[in-house]
């Protein structure tokens, strides 16, 4: 058995897989054992109630899938009220994901939502289908460092930052939020996309834009993953395109200290726990005591064949 | 067995699914009519306790001649047509449309296919109803042949509009009439299947007291001809809703429509608050 724990900004988890934020609710709960996850993160919930975009909401496309479904939300009271007593029933600890249109909402709301049963909030600055033209707080270093500042301030619970893929310098981005006080980075959100039905000449999705997820986006995202591990000492959950162990161990391998499973749930709800029981074999047939080792563990010198045979054991 | 059966045999204490996740194999797939495919897997007890009205998440294979890249990516969701627990087999009947179904019909006996099931909250039957309604058009037929069995074996009778384009096109007519149902047809093909003339034989239903409560679904303007005479008598009645889906559990929220409560237009989920729903409360 290998030790699968790690420890997130100062909250630990029994192992590095969690589901993203958006793709979870305790429906999941009918098909697998929610015990075993590593984490629990809920929808983004926002101050405002929010009825979410127009249909259609999903659109199928190769290797993927993009969706603009616009952050429904009911609010504060009912994540309070109902929300965070339901998962108690559950151990692994709760990730409250909130949304706020300003820095000071962003504040206001992670202050409000900092109660005991809440294990840390992760601050969604990068949904694609929220602001104008999908603009996000997180396509830009100044305006990441001013909301993260804000939230910092506002909350004493882990906080985790969730970074967008569109932006030019993610690295950047990535020092912005960490120097502001960010415990964690999840990297990332969905990649702005859209699709276009030849049969009707519209677009395929009712908001036009909406973010692309799935196996499509995994190179891109696994490249950011290693391009914010190198930037920043905070720990960086990787986010994008994990359907399977091999997926999540590359992740890893790139700098990723946990990762978040969604689009894959869609098509195998048993997704998270096959990754989780996979990592497990992966580091197990290499003689690697503990999950947490494959961190950042890329190798970029030159090895010979006989030095490399516990990398890639036989089968 | 499955894993997910595996786990269900822990013991006490032990985590217990209500919904399986698991490759099963295709007993029969078979052709009904020029449009419609009768579907049967065979599967674990659990994939097949299923109530009526309840659905399953179907990843469906490409067809042949599918470019690289344009594969089904989501999964589909079907109406459960038959389920027995004991056989630990499930059916569905469904009409080729899409890529999903297209690719559908290519699975042959032997072939498996990975399903999630059942989900979602099937149909309610009171057992003080004497007699009820049964109304579907089209694919809508396949998820009220079960609620018919089941109202049979909780001594309730069933009459049932079965409307399509056209009389060859009728599906399911035979199951119902197995299940103890009274069978009518409507066709667009016959001049029979508008909605003034299933409201006429509605209001027959209700004055012999035959329709206790209306069951529906695959037709927008039946489900308008039921909500106005329900209003009018004073009769309950339940529908099952389709939409576009991803997940089937509730998680992503693409599939909901708007529902009157009260007065209170609210989105709920199909998948998860329905896909049955109080026949009043649905927007058609």
């Amino acid at each position: 058995m290998t030790d699968l724990a790690v420890t997130i900004g100062g909250l630990r988890l029994a192992n590095p897989v969690m589901p993203a934020s958006g793709t979870f609710a305790e429906g999941l709960g009918e098909a697998i054992d929610l015990d075993r996850l590593g984490a629990l993160v809920t929808k983004t919930v926002t101050r405002e109630l929010r009825d979410g975009n127009p249909l259609p909401r999903v659109a199928e496309v190769a290797g993927g899938m993009l969706n603009a479904i616009g952050i429904p939300s009911k609010g504060i009271p009912y994540l309070l009220e109902k929300t965070v007593p339901l998962y108690r029933r559950w151990s692994p600890p709760l990730v409250v994901s909130i949304s706020a249109p300003t820095a000071e909402g962003f504040a206001s709301l992670a202050a409000e939502i900092s109660v005991p049963g809440v294990a840390a909030i992760e601050a969604n600055i990068s949904c694609p289908n929220i602001e104008e033209d999908g603009k996000a707080f997180a396509m830009r270093a100044a305006s990441t460092e001013a909301v993260v500042r804000q939230l910092r301030a506002a909350t004493a619970l882990p906080l985790w930052v969730k970074l967008t893929p569109n932006t030019g310098d993610i690295a950047e981005v990535a020092r912005a939020a960490e120097g502001a006080g960010a415990d964690a980075l999840v990297v990332a959100n969905t990649v702005l996309a859209m699709s276009i039905d030849l049969n009707t000449f519209r677009p395929r999705l009712g908001n036009v834009m909406g973010g692309l997820s799935g196996p499509a986006i995994k190179p891109m995202i696994l490249r950011q993953v290693y391009q914010c591990a190198r930037a920043v000492r905070a720990p960086v959950i990787g986010c994008g395109g994990i359907a399977t162990a091999a997926d999540a161990a590359e992740y890893m391998l790139a700098g990723a200290a946990a990762v978040q499973v969604g689009t894959a749930t869609f098509l195998n709800s048993r997704a998270m726990i096959e990754v989780i029981e996979g990592l497990d074999r992966f580091c197990e047939a290499r003689g690697i005591d503990r999950v947490a080792s494959l961190t950042g563990a890329l190798r970029h010198e030159e090895a010979d064949e006989e030095d490399l045979s516990w990398v890639s054991p036989a089968p | 067995m499955s894993a997910t059966a595996e786990a269900a045999a822990e013991g006490p204490g032990a985590f217990r699914p209500s919904a399986a996740e698991e490759a099963v194999a295709v007993l029969a797939n078979e052709v009904v009519n020029g449009e419609y495919r009768h579907l049967v897997v065979s599967c674990s007890e659990l994939a097949a306790t299923a109530a009526p009205g309840q659905f399953y998440q179907l990843l469906c294979p490409a067809p042949p001649g599918t470019p690289a890249g344009a594969a089904p990516f989501l999964r589909r969701p079907m109406s459960l047509y038959g389920a027995d627990p004991a056989r630990r087999r499930v059916e569905f009947l469904y009409k080729v449309t899409g890529l999903g179904t297209r690719g559908l019909a290519t699975l042959a006996p032997g072939d498996t296919m990975q399903l999630l099931g059942p989900l979602g909250r099937g149909y309610r039957l009171d057992p003080a109803w004497k007699h009820i309604v049964a109304v579907g058009r089209g694919a809508g037929l396949a998820t009220l042949g079960p609620m018919a069995q089941a109202a049979r074996r909780a001594g309730i009778g069933v009459t049932a509009i079965l409307s399509a384009r056209r009389p060859d096109l009728v599906v399911s007519d035979a199951l119902f009439r197995a299940h103890g149902a009274t069978v009518l047809t409507v066709t667009d093909a016959e001049g029979s299947s508008g909605p003034a003339n299933v409201e006429r034989l509605l209001r027959g239903l209700i004055a012999e007291g035959r329709c206790d409560a209306f069951f529906t679904c695959g037709s927008a303007r039946l489900l308008r001809v039921q909500q106005l005479l329900a209003r009018e008598f004073g009769l309950p009645g339940q529908v099952a809703m389709e939409q576009q889906m991803a997940c089937g559990l509730g998680l992503c929220f693409c599939c909901v429509r708007d529902f009157n409560l009260g007065g209170e237009i609210v989105h709920r989920r199909v998948c998860w608050d329905g896909p049955v729903f109080d026949l009043l409360e649905a927007l058609p």
